[in-house]
């Protein structure tokens, strides 16, 4: 069993939600990214998502575009987010470890090399938002060699006729965009949500996870009434970014903010 | 060099899944995947529609002016003594490029799909300039994506798409250029879906753009070929254009792809060289990869991060470039080749004074490869250059470089 699939049975058991912080590789500064994890892990996440920094990263708002710059700035990179997941499995054995990225830096490694490498660094999953099902194929044959699930993005403008072809080469979760627009927007409605997360619980028996909007506790209870998980970004990267606050001080900001996530939900 | 191959295949890429061999596809967001499809619904079923297809060729004739004449470089060609030199004068468009053939095109698709609102990106303000001139003339709402960079040295064709009515957006993130226009398009694309149509400019993006945006600018190597039947009494040996993502190399090879005799060459922009990393010329220098929704050769750095690209002519500063060349590049079809900024400029004088043709700087760079290569042909000979755009836009970043001062009094 996966350590995502061990991670979801655990919480289904307990009749709770997951939480699951996104934070960029890197951001704001390489050194810090292992240690914020575990605190992020401390606070109360679940599971991980880490960002692998992109030169156009197309499907980002505002903030994360910043953290990856952040980070590029850093010349942190796929390799050095690998070598992060790595650090970090040496205190944590159980806490899933998500890549949430672009398709270039993995087709730039080559598909093979990079499911081998992310096996051996502990990687869990890998969200590729620019690798629809059409496009996948090639690098899920290899994520599927080494035991990595593939976690698909559904959107509120997917059609109904394409949600078996999206479920058919998930594993792992199914994340379900809560808006249409790109990360950290504001405009959530959490009926239209509720109802997209019903009709794919009906097609599949994966978990679904939501993201997209979710700023604080309010909004995550809101769309986690529904959900089996709160994926929560852009406020976290925010705070990780305000160049008015010490660096300290920014991780304890984030980190709090995802203890109230874990309050809320 | 150019190998034998069967003409049929130039007929038959994309393919469904919209791939030129193993470039081209769909890589972008889930959000997207459903406009896409509909995209291609709707332009497969117009594209054999006598009312559109009737509609778009009125357009071009009376709003951009089409045909556009082939014209006899004479004394440009005479001082050089090889090859006799053609210009394909999409300078003589309305709006002063080729761009607006596809503009046209992509607004009254965004008619018949009931949008009432379309956005573009643009690098130098040609394809800005182009999106503006027909949402204002169809009535659309408009905004482009420009980066800060471009708005700063196209200064003239921001002022251009603000009188027509268009919001231009300065784009602030990434490397402030084009590539960047075009992820802030995307994100637009991706938040107002429901009632936007996203004119991209060039033969990238995700399928059906290059098929379609070579589509509509395939009139240029229609005409360009009948032009050459008639005017020279057989087609010519060689055709160059310049390339950024590519858009009026297509246009102008596309109908020649199965004339065997007819070599073609993509002049890439080289910068300040290819041996510097200062320059825009991916398919000389770059590696496949996957931008921008599609597959192509890219400049990447050894993480796969895109890397900064520099040429002195805002549309040739990209990145990457349109799959359909990627494929042609591999197939040995198309030769593609560089030109730097010096010798762009050096072209650009050089045509001015010599025809009395101001080019655009991206021209420039066909022009000064295809100076080269007549020098190695014959009289009996002749090249066609796309004469992409006019160079009305370029006079400040020619003063700037030539360290003229345009309003002072020594000029």
């Amino acid at each position: 069993m996966s350590r995502i699939q061990a991670k979801w049975q655990e919480l289904q058991a307990a009749g709770k939600k997951a939480v699951i912080p996104y934070v960029v590789g890197g951001d704001p500064e390489p050194d810090v990214t292992v240690g914020l994890m575990h605190k992020l892990v401390e606070a109360g996440a679940d599971m991980l998502e880490l960002g692998v920094p992109f030169s156009d990263p197309m499907a980002e708002g505002p903030a994360i575009q910043k953290g990856h710059e952040r980070a590029l700035a850093h010349k942190v990179s796929l390799r050095k987010c690998l070598a992060m997941a790595a650090e970090f499995r040496l205190q944590d054995a159980a806490t899933p470890i998500i890549l949430m990225g672009y398709a270039n830096p993995i087709e730039h490694m080559g598909y093979a090399a990079f499911a081998d490498a992310a096996a051996d660094a502990g990687v869990d999953g890998v969200i590729t938002v620019d690798l629809p099902p059409e496009e996948v194929m090639a690098m899920n044959i290899e994520l599927k060699r080494v035991g990595i699930d593939n976690i698909f993005l559904i959107a509120p403008t997917t059609p109904d006729e394409r949600l078996p072809l999206i479920i058919e080469q998930a594993s792992g979760f199914i994340y379900y965009v809560s808006l249409k627009g790109v990360t950290g927007a504001g405009h959530l409605n959490t009926e239209e949500v509720a109802a997209k997360v019903k009709q794919i619980k009906a097609l599949t028996s994966l978990p679904v996870a939501v993201g997209f909007g979710i700023k604080d506790a309010e909004s995550a209870a809101l769309v986690g009434a529904s959900a089996d998980g709160v994926v929560v970004g852009s406020a976290l990267v925010n705070l990780l970014g305000d160049a008015s606050n010490v660096l300290e001080g920014r991780i304890n900001a984030a980190v709090g903010l995802l203890g109230d996530i874990r309050s809320g939900v | 060099m150019n190998k034998p191959i069967d003409p049929s295949v130039y007929a038959q890429v994309p393919d469904a899944n919209g791939r030129f061999g193993p470039y081209g596809g769909k890589f972008v967001s889930e959000t997207l995947m459903s406009a896409l499809a509909e995209l291609e619904r709707v332009y497969t079923q117009l594209k054999e529609d006598p009312d559109f297809q009737q509609e778009f060729d009125a357009y071009l004739a009376h709003f951009v002016g089409r045909p556009s004449p082939l014209y006899e470089a004479q004394r440009w060609s005479d001082e050089i003594g090889g090859a006799r030199i053609y210009f394909k004068r999409e300078d003589l468009n309305h709006t002063g490029a080729h761009k607006v053939n596809n503009t046209v095109g992509q607004a009254l698709l965004a008619k018949f799909m009931g949008k009432k609102r379309v956005i573009a990106e643009t690098g130098a303000g040609q394809h800005g300039v182009a999106s503006a001139t027909i949402a204002a003339r169809l009535g659309m709402e408009c905004h482009v994506f420009m980066g800060e960079e471009d708005v700063r040295r196209q200064a003239l064709n921001v002022y251009r798409m603000r009188l027509l009515g268009a919001n231009v957006v300065s784009v602030t993130s990434g490397s402030r250029t084009l590539k960047d226009a075009m992820n802030e398009a995307m994100r637009d694309w991706v938040t107002n879906v429901d009632d936007t149509f996203y004119i991209i400019g060039t033969v990238a993006g995700p399928h059906p753009y290059p098929m379609l945006v070579r589509d509509f600018q395939s009139v240029i190597g229609r005409e360009a070929r009948a032009q050459s039947l008639s005017q020279i009494g057989r087609l010519p040996d060689a055709l160059v254009a310049c390339v950024g993502g590519g858009s009026n190399a297509i246009g102008l090879f596309h109908p020649f792809l199965e004339d065997d005799g007819v070599a073609m060459y993509g002049v890439e922009a080289g910068g300040h060289g290819v041996e510097t990393n200062e320059h825009a010329a991916p398919l000389t220098a770059g590696t496949p990869g996957v931008l921008h929704g599609n597959r192509t050769y890219l400049m990447q750095d050894e993480d796969g991060q895109i890397m900064h690209t520099h040429s002195v002519s805002a549309g040739l500063d990209y990145p990457g470039v349109g799959p359909e060349h990627s494929w042609l590049k591999d197939i040995g079809r198309v030769n593609y080749v560089v030109a730097n900024d010096d010798e762009a400029l050096a072209a650009f004088h050089k045509v001015t004074r010599t025809e009395g043709i101001m080019p655009a700087l991206e021209t420039s760079h066909a022009l000064a490869y295809a100076a080269k290569l007549a020098a190695t042909m014959t009289p009996d000979q002749s090249i066609v250059v796309n004469l992409s755009g006019r160079g009305d836009k370029d006079i400040f970043t020619v003063a700037e470089v030539d360290g003229a001062d345009i309003f002072g009094e020594q000029n």
